[in-house]
């Protein structure tokens, strides 16, 4: 059903909280997200022209890199982006079949492929290009939330995360109730300041990303060293005279 | 975004054919148009052909088109899905009224009044489809006051045009139409013109500041693309038209779409007879590839959000 | 209305949009195999999920303790590189010229009777015909010891091209290394430094360490000429201009010996920093230590005497002149260290020009390494006892540890550069302390390492194994691997005078000097994983050219035959003779050895193996099997039972478990002896691979917490060690600040001893050989005219493609298809150019094309792109039009052959722009050019 679901207090809004601060861009997200979906709840996820020019295939979640600031203060920002399951999802109140939908549990959007025409409107209503269209098929996919792992018996309960959550080796990329106000997910949301993706658009998206908190490249966002002062001092004696004459007392011990 | 043709032929074919079946429906219960069954049936089968010739192009561009009757479901909430409710649902008092106007010559009473109701849902057809584009809040050049009015418009344009051009077979020297199609050509040309100048002059709220929500950082650019190759998104999204061959085809959609019918209509207007049935049939060609050009720039020009995180700056 | 429990509205739903039924639990798998990942040398443990016959899905094991569950990016394209289209399938056989990749394809058995007939007649002959050469294997232990049961000297691996120049510098200074085989006190460290690492061996472990230090709050300082990767995730990014890393850490090390923040009692405890140098200029004994006669180094006692620098709480001077009994001067190695860095030249105001680094910024860094070294010291509560037996109630740890891999190693003074960084932590006191720098079991060793290689004339036989191991360490100008005239006995010229501390050997030397039969012509190239055609040559032009020539006497090729082990179609492929493909990673026992280099950390030993989870759908089989088969059917002495039957009938799987390199020492430490109870020495186990696999492939040792620091100088990890078989002898671990061997190749130079280097080496060696470390300009650049050539091009590692490899795999390659070079906005704005234009790169080895990106987070004079996307029309099985082939590009081409340590990084002339507005149209570049 094309409608979004009704909202109420304490609703369930699985999501997921990516720290822009640990990311360093290893991809290894985007390929377990592949290689779990491709045998999970929308596979496959093909892919085109696999082994020659213009490859392409169905990714539920990419990398990209950015450079933020200028000349030496430059930053490399690396940024991984999945489906945001919006609040206001778009993507599916303009689907025209009910295939595109959100659900009322948890608030997951998914697309039930046997209703899915292909129009790819919803591709065109997603602002951050979270939706996957499968020319072979002639039916869109996106990511799932890892549907087929977050309740999956089958999995010992660590186990039972986003594949792309799983495998972070920076452990930059966290799951969980973005609406329940404390939830491990919400509290470090708010403790980073973690933000939306184009707010301005009013989708609302569950996801959330925590800002780079690295220094500017000379460290000018860390309190200066409370030595090189002292540093200072020593040189100044020291250099008076030679400066060996300071160790000739000095006797090392085996 | 892409342009891809099954879509843009839809939109200017079944526009200018809801656009015809809007006056036909409007005009015959009014007694303005010839009460002939010969003209109720060329005129209402051009629109009838136009505007399913547009519907099914539109499926082709379909993944899986032996759904598409799935489509009609959600007009709740989708506008396209209301687009595609309403485009059939046009047909059913657009078959009475053409089956009384063809069959039994009435235009009136009660075939008159589903004339007026076939009107009224090809004038919400129409701005259904124009709601499609501007319901999407991800790509600015369609999201705006002006997407509605151009579809209207520019809907109405084709549709006088052809009337004038059809109505030249039984009207000897029409007036009324050659004068509205003009300034329907008018109309639709200043509607169009205030929608460049509007898609020229602004830009989507949205940036690739906003878009990674790293802006407060300083200038964002994209150094990496997720994958060197083109996929999905940027096939179908990352179309990208040179600022030359942009101002090219506004050229030529000026001239074909506007220029060259309204001048062909003034001719049409103020000659008679042949001269001015082939001036009316020349601004029918003319606007065809115009609005054929126009549409495909609509698509051309039109710049998505995703861009942003593919390198562009601004949509 | 209700109808069937619905009403109707529900039904009218239902019809045009049914609720879809979501199985959220579905069966994942019908079995689950444990074994080691191999998308890359990091030996992360892995769970395959087998479904339906075939691989569903691989994870990380979250047992494991090398990736603790994790899995990169390589890692989890597992399956498309197990179902890539360039897998090998059958044993190949050239028909058509070398390079034109025309094959027949043969059965197993004529392809081995092949080998062993040609190989046989070697053994017979002259073993060193044979050059057997490997590259990103894990199974060192049992090719180079193959090699030498074959009689071989010339063997080795891939460490040669890698960073033997910082595993040396590490092995002679600390009995131990940066490369794999130390690391960061991650939990611990509060200050941490990176040298030009962008993905290292470590993969997994350095990006879970480095998001720990972030949690914690630890300062992470990366110094690359390029910040991407973990460096975008750095603190703070010193952008050096390449390859003068060694005068930024020696500045460093003035700074902080000006200001006396330095650990004299480290120095005295664990160092020879008191050992006494002879200073008699032209002598025989010139720079050597003052010895007694058991060889004792001596040291300057608090009375001005001379005792024993081995002999427990000896108090010794720091600085000070001693006058040996025959009247020669001695002083301190400390006293030497302070006066040469403490010179003006290492003062950041004279280097920072040169790094590209503001004074300011070198001052600082400076003091906060003081600050957090002796601010911020850690004490562990954790009684332990030293080497002499002395108890210590803590163990006290300065935070600062520092890390560095190939963008020190990389650079022909990355030797000298490696030394000054151990020399800075040294100083410091930071090496196996917490919050420093700690020694990856196996490691330490003793500085440097014992075995020296074997493989002197006399230790070569026909029929004969050769005398030792051909890898090792030599310790002066005896130990060269030369004939009596100074001749390079071995293909490579490893410890030959051209390269006498080749430590790994010099795999980058191998193809030129077998075409050229310089030192000797051999007949047959046998190699094994390693892209020796295309990335790992430089000048791969050259490199191609010369496994073409042909003698034009005899029309036969130069290097006549050649044998190649591979899984799939690479480059070097086409240039072989005889193919021997290979399973791919999850069809094969492996076995990542103590022997080699295992899976140990700092905590202590591991190994692990690979177990078949799957069986091979072609005709393809385990390289390591066919090697043990090949060597029963040679007759090799450990292959082979008294009786001449095969030793390992069953493969490699046998080897394992049963083969011992000494008494009670095999390929893995864990479940040794009959009931499994021992652990690193014992009785072969038949039953030892079952251990392993039922404890996820993997055995770790954990060492008690008393072991786990200053293991160099900690007798009871000195005990455990030597029990465990990893070092000879309970014998302390002495820091080598200076390093002595190095002075005697100097000495030799400089005209002394019987063993003396030919004329055009002497003034190399003279020079470079310098017991302390020292910085130049890397060699390719004082080559090149800096006029001409000034920018410097290098190579960086993406994370998710490992050298050549994953150009074959579907989903990775569709991340990186093409390599663009990066450029500094400024400086490709002073050239006149643009984001994707094409641009010549020239260097003085070749020129080649590259489509330029710019950004702003790399070193202004410094070019950079991507390793090894570019490859060799037709190779790995790709279509013609492919991205790899069309657009990529391989910076190797412009690499100019070069020996010593690694090698050198080409630098290019300003780039003229080539316009393609066709192939490039794209729309941005006609809107700009208007
Ligand atoms: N420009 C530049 N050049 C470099 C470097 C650089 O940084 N910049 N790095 C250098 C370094 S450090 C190294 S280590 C070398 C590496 O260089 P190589 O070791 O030559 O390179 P690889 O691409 O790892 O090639 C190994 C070969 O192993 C094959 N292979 C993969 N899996 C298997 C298997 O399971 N069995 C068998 N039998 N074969 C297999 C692959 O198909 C490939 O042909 O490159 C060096 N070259
Ligand atoms: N994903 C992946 N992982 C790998 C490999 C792979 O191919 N792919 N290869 C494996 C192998 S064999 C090896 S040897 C390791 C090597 O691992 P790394 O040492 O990380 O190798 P590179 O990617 O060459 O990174 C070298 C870094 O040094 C920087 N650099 C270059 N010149 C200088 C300099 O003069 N000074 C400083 N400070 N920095 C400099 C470069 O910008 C680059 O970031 O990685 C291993 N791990
Ligand atoms: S990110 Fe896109 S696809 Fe996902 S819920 Fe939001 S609008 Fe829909
Ligand atoms: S492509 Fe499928 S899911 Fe998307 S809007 Fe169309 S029918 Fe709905
Ligand atoms: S939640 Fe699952 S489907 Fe979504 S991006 Fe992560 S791995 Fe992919
Ligand atoms: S796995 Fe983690 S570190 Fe790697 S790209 Fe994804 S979020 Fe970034
Ligand atoms: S780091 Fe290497 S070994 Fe570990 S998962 Fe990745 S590819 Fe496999
Ligand atoms: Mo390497």
């Amino acid at each position: 059903m094309t409608d979004l679901p009704p909202t109420y207090p304490g609703q369930k809004k699985l999501g997921l909280v990516i720290d822009l601060d640990l990311c360093v861009g290893c991809h290894a997200c985007a390929t377990a997200c592949k290689e779990w979906n491709t045998g999970g709840h929308m596979a496959p996820l093909p892919d085109f022209n696999a082994y020659g020019d213009g490859a392409w295939g169905v990714w539920f979640n990419r990398i990209h890199s950015f450079e933020d600031g200028e000349g030496e203060r430059a930053c490399t920002v690396h940024f991984p982006k999945s489906c945001l399951h919006c609040e206001d999802a778009a993507c599916v109140t303009v689907c025209p079949t009910g295939a595109s939908y959100k659900r009322v549990e948890d608030g997951i959007v998914l697309v039930n492929e046997s209703l899915c025409i292909g129009c790819k409107l919803c591709s065109w209503a997603c602002p951050y290009g979270a939706r996957e269209f499968d020319a072979d098929e002639g039916v869109m996919k996106k990511c799932t939330l890892c549907i087929d792992r977050i309740y999956n018996d089958n999995l010992a309960p660590q186990e039972r995360q986003p594949a792309c959550v799983m495998v972070c080796p920076t452990k930059a990329r966290f799951f969980g109730d973005l609406g329940d106000p404390n939830s491990a997910v919400s509290e470090l949301v708010a403790a980073r300041a973690g933000t939306d993706l184009m707010p301005e658009l009013g989708y609302r998206p569950v996801n959330k990303y925590l800002p780079p908190r690295r220094g500017r490249p000379h460290g000018e966002d860390r309190e200066a060293a409370p030595l090189s002062a002292v540093i200072a001092e020593a040189q100044n004696e020291a250099d008076a005279a030679n400066p060996l004459l300071r160790w000739v007392d000095r006797l090392l011990s085996r | 975004m892409h342009p891809t043709f099954s879509i843009v032929f839809f939109t200017t074919a079944s526009g200018a054919g809801f656009a015809l079946l809007f006056l036909l429906g409007l005009a015959a219960p009014l007694g303005l148009l010839p009460e002939s069954s010969g003209f109720g049936f060329v005129a209402l089968a051009t629109a009838f052909v136009l505007a399913t010739a547009g519907l099914v192009s539109s499926v082709f561009h379909l993944g899986r088109p032996e759904r598409a009757w799935r489509a009609f479901s959600q007009w709740r909430s989708s506008w396209l899905s209301r687009e595609g409710v309403m485009s059939v649902m046009t047909f059913v008092p657009a078959a009475i009224f053409a089956i009384g106007w063809i069959f039994f010559g009435v235009t009136d009473g009660v075939i008159g009044l589903f004339g007026f109701l076939a009107a009224i849902c090809a004038a919400v057809t129409i701005a259904c489809t124009g709601m499609i584009y501007a319901s999407l809040k991800p790509i600015h050049q369609w999201h705006n006051r002006w997407v509605v009015p151009n579809y209207f418009t520019l809907g109405l344009m084709a549709g006088f045009l052809l009337l004038d051009l059809i109505i030249r077979f039984w009207t000897v020297r029409p007036v009324g139409t050659p004068l509205l199609a003009l300034l329907a050509v008018l109309a639709a040309w200043w509607s169009k013109e205030a929608y460049w100048r509007f898609i020229d002059t602004t830009s989507a709220p949205s940036n690739v500041a906003s878009a990674t929500a790293l802006g407060s950082r300083g200038r964002v650019r994209m150094l990496e693309p997720p994958h060197t190759q083109d996929n999905y998104l940027l096939q179908e999204m990352g179309f990208h038209i040179a600022r030359k061959h942009k101002t090219r085809l506004r050229l030529i959609a000026r001239i074909t779409a506007f220029v060259l019918p309204a001048l062909l209509c003034l001719i049409a207007l103020i000659g008679s007879g042949t001269v001015a049935a082939i001036a009316a049939a020349l601004a029918v060609l003319s606007a065809a590839v115009g609005l054929v050009t126009e549409r495909w720039l609509f698509f051309a020009e039109a710049k998505h959000t995703v861009m942003l995180y593919y390198g562009a700056d601004a949509v | 209305m209700v109808m069937g429990g619905m009403n109707f509205r529900e039904r009218w739903h239902d019809y045009w949009s049914p609720k879809e039924a979501v199985d959220t639990s579905p069966r994942i798998s019908d079995e689950v195999k444990y074994t080691t990942c191999y998308m890359c040398a990091c030996r992360c443990g892995i769970k395959v999920h087998l479904k339906d016959g075939g691989i569903r899905f691989i994870e990380g094991n979250p047992n494991h303790p090398v990736n603790r569950g994790v899995i990169c990016g390589k890692g989890a394209s597992g399956i498309m590189q197990h179902y890539s289209p360039a897998r090998l399938s059958k044993p190949l056989m050239r028909v058509g010229e070398r390079g034109s990749g025309e094959f027949r394809e043969i059965e197993w058995d004529e392809a081995i009777a092949t080998a062993v007939d040609w190989l046989s007649k070697i053994r017979a002959e002259d073993p060193r015909k044979l050059a057997f050469f490997t590259g990103r294997d894990q199974s060192q232990s049992l090719t180079g010891f193959w090699a030498t049961q074959f009689g071989t000297p010339n063997f080795a691996a891939h460490g040669g091209f890698c960073s033997v120049n910082m595993a040396a510098a590490g092995m002679y200074t600390l009995g131990g290394s940066f490369w794999e085989f130390g690391e960061p006190d991650w939990e611990r460290t509060r200050l941490f430094l990176m040298f030009g690492v962008a993905e290292d061996h470590d993969s997994n472990p350095i990006k879970l360490a480095l998001s720990g230090l972030r949690r914690r709050g630890a300062k992470f300082i990366s110094i690359n000429p390029v910040r991407t990767g973990y460096s975008a995730i750095a603190d703070e990014w010193i952008g050096i201009r390449p390859g003068t890393d060694g005068l930024f850490v020696l500045s460093l090390v003035h700074q902080l010996l000006r200001a006396d923040k330095i650990d004299l009692d480290y120095l005295g405890r664990y160092t020879n920093a008191a050992w006494l140098v002879i200073q008699a200029p032209g002598t025989a004994d010139d720079g050597l230590f003052v010895r007694n006669e058991a060889g004792e180094p001596l040291v300057l006692d608090a009375a001005g005497g001379l005792a024993s620098g081995k002999q427990a709480g000896v108090e010794a001077r720091v600085v000070g002149d001693a006058t040996l009994p025959d009247g020669r001067r001695a002083v301190p190695v400390f006293q030497l260290i302070a006066e040469r860095y403490l010179d003006p030249r290492y003062a950041p105001e004279n280097v920072a020009p040169m790094c590209g680094i503001p004074a300011e910024t070198i001052r600082r860094i400076a003091g906060e390494i003081a600050a957090t070294a002796f601010g911020e010291q850690i004490e562990i509560p954790v009684t332990w006892t030293d080497w002499a037996g002395r108890e210590h109630k803590t163990m006290r740890g300065r935070p600062v540890s520092i890390h560095a891999m190939r963008g020190i190693s990389a650079h022909s003074n990355g030797f000298q550069t490696c030394r000054a960084l151990h020399l800075l932590q040294i100083l410091l006191g930071t090496i196996d302390v917490p919050g420093g720098w700690r020694y990856k079991s196996p490691y330490p060793k003793p500085a440097p390492p014992g075995p020296k290689p074997a493989g002197k004339p006399g230790q070569v036989a026909p029929g004969t194994p050769l005398a030792g191991a051909p890898l090792g360490y030599v310790l002066s100008p005896e130990d060269l691997i030369v004939d009596d005239a100074g001749r390079p006995q071995r293909i490579d010229k490893a410890f030959s005078w051209e390269a006498p501390i080749a430590a790994h050997g010099l795999m980058h030397m191998l193809i030129r000097n077998a075409a050229n039969g310089d030192p000797y012509p051999i007949d047959t190239l046998f190699m094994y994983m390693a892209n020796m055609a295309w990335n790992s040559a430089m000048n791969t032009t050259e490199t191609m050219r010369l496994l073409t020539d042909k003698d034009p006497a005899t029309g036969e090729y130069k290097i006549p035959r050649i044998i190649y082990s591979d899984a799939y179609y690479s480059e070097t492929v086409a240039y072989a003779d005889l193919i021997l493909p290979d399973t791919t990673y999850l069809e094969r026992w492996d076995c990542i050895s103590l022997l080699d280099r295992p899976i140990g950390g700092p905590d202590g030993p591991g190994d692990s193996i690979r177990q078949p989870v799957i069986a091979p759908d072609r005709d393809v089989r385990p390289f390591q099997d066919v090697l043990i088969e090949m060597g029963a059917r040679l007759g090799l002495p450990a292959f082979v039972t008294p009786d001449g039957a095969p030793r390992y009938p069953g493969g490699y799987k046998d080897y394992i478990a049963l083969h011992e390199r000494t008494p009670g020492i095999g390929p893995l430490a864990g479940w040794r002896g009959a009931d499994g109870d021992a652990h690193g020495k014992g009785a072969p186990n038949p039953r030892q691979l079952e251990r392993y696999i039922a404890n996820g492939c993997f055995w770790k040792f954990e060492l008690p917490p008393e072991q786990l620091f200053f293991k160099h100088a900690n007798k009871a990890y000195l005990g455990t060690a030597t029990t465990m078989g990893l070092i000879p002898a309970p014998e302390p671990i002495v820091l080598q600040l200076y390093v002595e061997p190095l002075q005697r190749f100097r000495l030799a130079a400089q005209g002394r001893g019987a063993m003396q280097p030919p004329d055009k080496d002497r003034a190399r060696i003279e020079t470079y050989f310098d017991p302390l470390p020292f910085w130049y300009a890397p060699f390719e650049e004082t080559r090149a005219d800096p006029g001409g050539f000034p920018l410097h091009a290098i190579t960086q590692r993406p994370m998710q493609m490992y050298h050549s490899w994953h150009s074959q795999n579907a989903w990775l390659r569709q991340i990186l298809g093409q390599n663009r070079l990066f450029m500094n906005r400024v400086t490709a704005r002073a050239l006149g150019l643009g984001d994707d234009d094409w641009v010549w790169v020239s260097s003085q080895a070749g020129r080649i094309e590259a489509q330029l990106k710019l950004m702003d987070g790399v070193n202004p004079n410094t070019v950079w792109t991507w390793n090894a996307i570019g490859k060799r029309a037709g190779a790995w099985n790709l279509a013609a039009d492919s991205p790899e082939f069309t657009k990529g590009f391989l910076l190797n081409h412009l690499i100019g052959g070069f020996r010593a340590f690694g090698h050198p990084r080409s630098i290019a002339p300003p780039p003229e722009t080539l316009r393609y507005g066709a192939r490039f149209g794209g729309d941005e570049q006609q809107d700009a050019a208007e």
